[in-house]
């Protein structure tokens, strides 16, 4: 059974064509490193988000891989240009089927 | 604070802790014990109704001391017909974050009353009283030291601004309880339980003497 | 017997440029992790990335490791014909020195990423940029990691 959390998505609604528009991306994830041991001395095993995509009208726009050095509820401020109105789709997959979908629509003025 | 810390703070998109007051609206509105009713049913849908209630807690109820977390339980045994919820649960301190989050701005606003004299005088007492094997009060570092340093941190002065905290150091969300815990720990004294009566004269007084200044939260600390 | 003068003589010698070593410059004597600079020659293969480009801010004093503001920017006109292919964030005090990668197209607009990281300890943090004409660019950031006051003891 995969797991998945919330995540939250910061973009404008509106922007001027071929403007270049800032997006924020942030999933809610203790992303445990693998390096942590539990009081009784018992290694916590690795449980990361690994993967993240953003997808611009069905066309792949940016991607990230996070290893155990990413914190906490990952943040990621990326920036894309505003070609055309349309849906943005972000994916986020990782360890122990964990995997978390949310989109944005963009108009273009 | 750190400018880095600060901008977390203050931007809801970049505060880790938005999660949990997510969490906590859809809590808001969830049916929950015998009696199947929200904190929604009595308190409306959006919450805006908790404007300018957690800038008064801790407040005696019914002749009983009690903080934010103390009402909403209590709130959940006599109203909801509900179990409580433990403190430093997730659900509980959704709820919270949630509640607090709805006085974001506002000044706190406790004050000295007949009802609440003697508690907070207790709670001073606690303040000022040294305590556990290093044999130090919360005044010796908060109020002789603040802005001086203890270890690469500064002292601050300990106002309870912006309760619940994402504490980087906890990477998570965490009561006032939960941080008073951390400082006797430090000073290697035994802690003060969770929900026990010196918590809340402790947040009282805490409270009092923070009155006049904005309320954070949910805030971010390291 | 002479050879063992010879030994210990080369031993002191060694011993001595050390010491002159380190008093010129202790970052010489406890050179970069060999860890990180393996990383970075698995991302940039035989090439040695170019110094300039590409800016890498940290704060330089972390009050907690488990959550440090970083921002990269690489210089770069990010045309289809001319744009940063990948931002790969290597950290030379963690336990793995890899922590963060980046992967950007011509429809990136800018090179400027940001994110939260985790740093175990005070450390230089590299940033290497890599460009669609193949070429690697590398910049870095030294931060002091404190650690918070006051923690809990379960």
């Amino acid at each position: 059974m995969s797991k998945t959390s919330r995540t939250s998505i910061t973009m404008p609604a509106q922007a001027k064509k071929d403007s270049i528009i800032e997006i924020r991306a942030i999933a809610q994830h203790d992303m445990e490193t693998g390096y942590r041991y539990t009081d009784a001395g018992k290694l916590i095993p690795r449980d990361i988000i690994r993967f993240f995509t953003c997808q611009y009208n069905g066309a792949e726009i940016f991607r990230a891989e996070f290893h155990p050095g990413t914190g906490a509820n990952p943040l990621i401020i990326f920036t894309t240009i505003a070609t055309e109105s349309g849906t943005l789709q972000f994916e986020w997959r990782g360890d122990d089927g964990y995997e978390a979908f949310n989109q944005s629509q963009i108009t273009i003025t | 604070m750190s400018p880095e810390n600060q901008a977390m703070q203050d931007d809801p998109n970049l505060n880790p802790a938005q999660f949990w007051v997510m969490d906590g609206q859809s809590l808001w509105q969830e049916k929950a014990g015998k009696r199947d009713v929200s904190c929604a049913s009595c308190h409306g849908e959006s919450g805006s109704a908790m404007r300018g209630v957690a800038v008064r807690f801790p407040k005696m109820s019914q002749g009983k001391l009690q903080t934010l977390e103390g009402q909403i339980n209590q709130c959940r045994v006599s109203r909801q017909h509900a179990a409580t919820l433990a403190y430093e649960s997730k659900e509980l301190l959704a709820l919270t974050a949630f509640v607090a989050s709805q006085s974001k701005g506002l000044p706190i606003a406790v004050i000295e009353t007949a009802a609440n004299k003697a508690s907070l005088q207790q709670g001073r007492q606690w303040f000022y009283t040294r305590m556990g094997q290093l044999n130090l009060s919360c005044a010796q570092c908060h109020e002789d030291r603040a802005g001086l340093k203890l270890g690469g941190s500064v002292i601050p002065q300990a106002h309870p601004t912006a309760y619940p905290i994402y504490r980087l150091e906890w990477q998570g969300l965490g009561s006032l309880q939960r941080r008073l815990r951390n400082c006797m720990s430090g000073v290697r004294a035994q802690q003060f339980e969770y929900g026990s009566p010196e918590m809340a004269q402790l947040e009282l007084f805490l409270m009092w003497r923070a009155k006049g200044m904005a309320l954070e939260s949910p805030g971010v600390r390291p | 017997m002479n050879q063992q003068n010879n030994q210990r003589r080369r031993w002191l010698s060694v011993l001595s440029l050390l010491s002159v070593g380190v008093w010129l410059n202790p970052m010489l004597a406890f050179a970069k992790k060999p860890e990180a600079m393996e990383a970075i020659t698995r991302i940039a293969g035989s090439q040695t990335p170019k110094e300039g480009r590409v800016k890498l801010v940290l704060p330089p004093l972390v009050e907690n490791g488990n959550l440090v503001v970083l921002k990269v920017s690489v210089e770069s006109p990010m045309t289809s014909q001319d744009y940063v292919k990948a931002i790969h964030v290597i950290a030379e005090g963690n336990p793995l020195p890899n922590i963060f990668s980046a992967f950007l197209t011509p429809r990136s607009g800018t090179a400027n990423i940001t994110t939260r990281v985790r740093l175990g300890e005070s450390q230089r943090v590299w940033a290497i940029a890599q460009m669609s004409d193949g070429s690697f660019w590398q910049g870095y950031a030294d931060t002091l990691v404190t650690l918070s006051a006051c923690t809990e003891s379960i």
